[in-house]
């Protein structure tokens, strides 16, 4: 069926498996009650448990709480956390910084697209290799293809200083022995000893561990998406304490232009 | 079949006789968009007719169209556009460029709140000359309570300007010339005293504000107008960032007020370039 048909069917109605709430009662949460859910899970736990349906051990979400404070940069000068920044010293509100800040950190050569494509090709990679695939040759397809593997070389500096804390922080948890962690190592050997001079950066990092708990890249990129969250108050709230308008303020003269000489639009007849 | 509906004064739809999901026949306003004002009208007079829900007078598209015109790209310098470039340039999606640009050009320094603020006091006091400079020395306060910072200056002027700047100038003496811009033409006559008063010049917000008035729109619906006529300067700002790249793309030098995870004297700010 498709479709007007289809449509009809659901007009009118929601029928979910993700939850309810029923006023003054109780709250269902992807099955559970969720007041009763909560007596033996944090925050952060249900927020994965909301993403994925199951529950991480308790030692895989101190991971992933890491994962996203180990790159909390507070600095406004950052893309994303430049818009917050800037809704701050606009004297916007903070929920209105903040949201399109989490937004803009939905980039190409950053955040949750990078989060994203290096989970996929991390799992994919994987499920080649199980398969019999030569990992040297699947690496050289996907830079034929996409010319870069997301989660190795950075867009500003080649040393990533997230990957020593999270290594630490995996050794002492036990989580070091999962065969995307190592399949993402193995990448990086290919690409630093190749022509390419890559070295992983966080975003493949951070991608295998998840891969490792179980998650898809679909979920990865649910359970990534406030990974720099903790960076951007901050910046809004230093540019709020200033002068308005005192971030980054930009001179005439800094700006370069490039395009056609001073011309005449035509004249209304 | 559900008994529940969306109430609207604004748009009627006419169901395809074999989709009730498609309409064959919208009306906005009474008028039929696709059979009438595709042909008849153009965007500025479809806009006005979209807030206001009447067709508007001449003189209004010119003062709707002069505005909008004068607000469509506020340029690379503004906060708001910034905010896009920095979504174009790590090639986030256009959706968060623009994101970006509404959150920060929505604030109440130069953004749409300040235009809310001003129209409230355009409510509030009219062409009544002493009220306004009585309103103006006034500093805004700070309500704790509120999700929106108190600006630092009176809405509608320049917290940062020494003069008012030619393009305000242009854009108020081009307006304030149409007829039945009482608003703006009582403003330009008495901009200089105004200004007296805050102590500021007057700001592209402050002309915003009295054209909205002018056109009849209340603060709500000039707040979102003024979010909405500022997009496309943000938007092709993004773009060409994106096409430029954040290697051109200033990254500014950070003098850090507080490190203590080195050695440093903290009393010293430590300069961190990258």
């Amino acid at each position: 069926m498709n479709g007007p048909l289809l449509l009809e069917q659901y007009v009118g109605r929601l029928c979910t498996s993700a939850g309810a709430f029923f006023p003054g009662e109780r709250v269902v949460f992807r099955g559970k009650d969720l007041h009763k859910l909560l007596e033996d899970m944090n925050w952060l736990e249900l927020y994965l448990f909301s993403i994925t349906g199951r529950k991480l051990t308790s030692q895989q979400v101190n991971m992933v709480q890491a994962l996203w404070s180990y790159t909390s940069y507070p600095d406004a000068r950052i893309w994303n956390n430049r818009v917050a920044a800037l809704a701050g010293t606009a004297r916007s509100t903070g929920t209105l910084g903040i949201a399109a800040a989490l937004a803009v950190s939905e980039a190409k050569i950053y955040g949750r697209g990078i989060d994203l494509r290096a989970c996929e090709f991390l799992t994919r990679a994987k499920i080649q290799v199980d398969e019999g695939a030569d990992l040297k040759e699947i690496v050289q397809t996907e830079l034929n293809k996409k010319r870069s593997i997301a989660g190795y070389g950075r867009p500003l500096v080649a040393a990533d200083e997230r990957i020593s804390p999270v290594m630490a922080l995996v050794q002492k948890m036990g989580l070091g022995n999962g065969l995307h962690l190592k399949l993402a190592f193995d990448v990086e050997k290919i690409l630093h000893e190749g022509r390419w001079r890559l070295r992983l950066n966080y975003a493949a990092l951070a991608a295998a561990l998840c891969a490792d708990m179980g998650m898809s890249p679909i979920e990865y990129y649910f359970a990534s998406i406030m990974a720099f969250l903790a960076g951007m108050p901050p910046c809004y709230l230093d540019a709020l304490d200033k002068p308005e308008g005192s971030l980054f303020p930009l001179p005439c003269r800094m700006i370069s232009y490039e395009g056609v000489e001073s011309r005449r639009w035509r004249k209304l007849t | 079949m559900s008994s529940e509906s969306i109430r609207t004064r604004i748009w009627q739809e006419e169901a395809e006789p074999d989709n009730a999901f498609a309409a064959a026949a919208c009306h906005c306003h009474g008028y039929d968009v696709y059979g009438d004002l595709l042909i008849h009208a153009n965007w500025i007079e479809y806009l006005y007719l979209l807030f206001r829900g009447e067709a508007p007078t001449p003189q209004q598209v010119r003062l709707l169209e002069g505005l909008s015109i004068a607000l469509a790209n506020p340029g690379p310098r503004d906060a708001a556009v910034h905010a896009a470039m920095c979504g174009g340039v790590g090639g986030s999606t256009s959706a968060s460029c623009l994101m970006a640009a509404l959150a920060v050009g929505a604030g109440a320094s130069g953004g749409a709140r300040e235009v809310h603020i001003a129209m409230e006091e355009w409510n509030a006091r009219g062409t009544d000359l002493p009220r306004w400079q009585a309103g103006l020395v006034k500093k805004p306060v700070d309500d704790p309570a509120d999700v929106w910072p108190a600006p630092g200056h009176a809405a509608g002027f320049d917290p940062h300007g020494v003069r008012c700047t030619a393009p305000v100038m242009e854009t108020l003496t081009h307006l304030a010339a149409v007829d039945g811009a009482g608003s703006l033409a009582w403003l330009k006559d008495n901009r200089q005293l105004l200004e007296s008063s805050a102590g500021l010049p007057l700001a592209m917000s402050g002309v915003a504000a009295a054209t909205f008035m002018d056109l009849g729109f209340n603060p709500a619906q000039g707040e979102m107008l003024y979010l909405l006529l500022r997009l496309p300067g943000a938007a092709v700002h993004a773009l060409e960032q994106k096409n430029y790249g954040h290697k051109n793309f200033p990254f500014f030098r950070i003098e850090l007020e507080k490190d203590l995870g080195t050695d440093s004297d903290m009393d010293n700010p430590v300069t961190v370039i990258i």
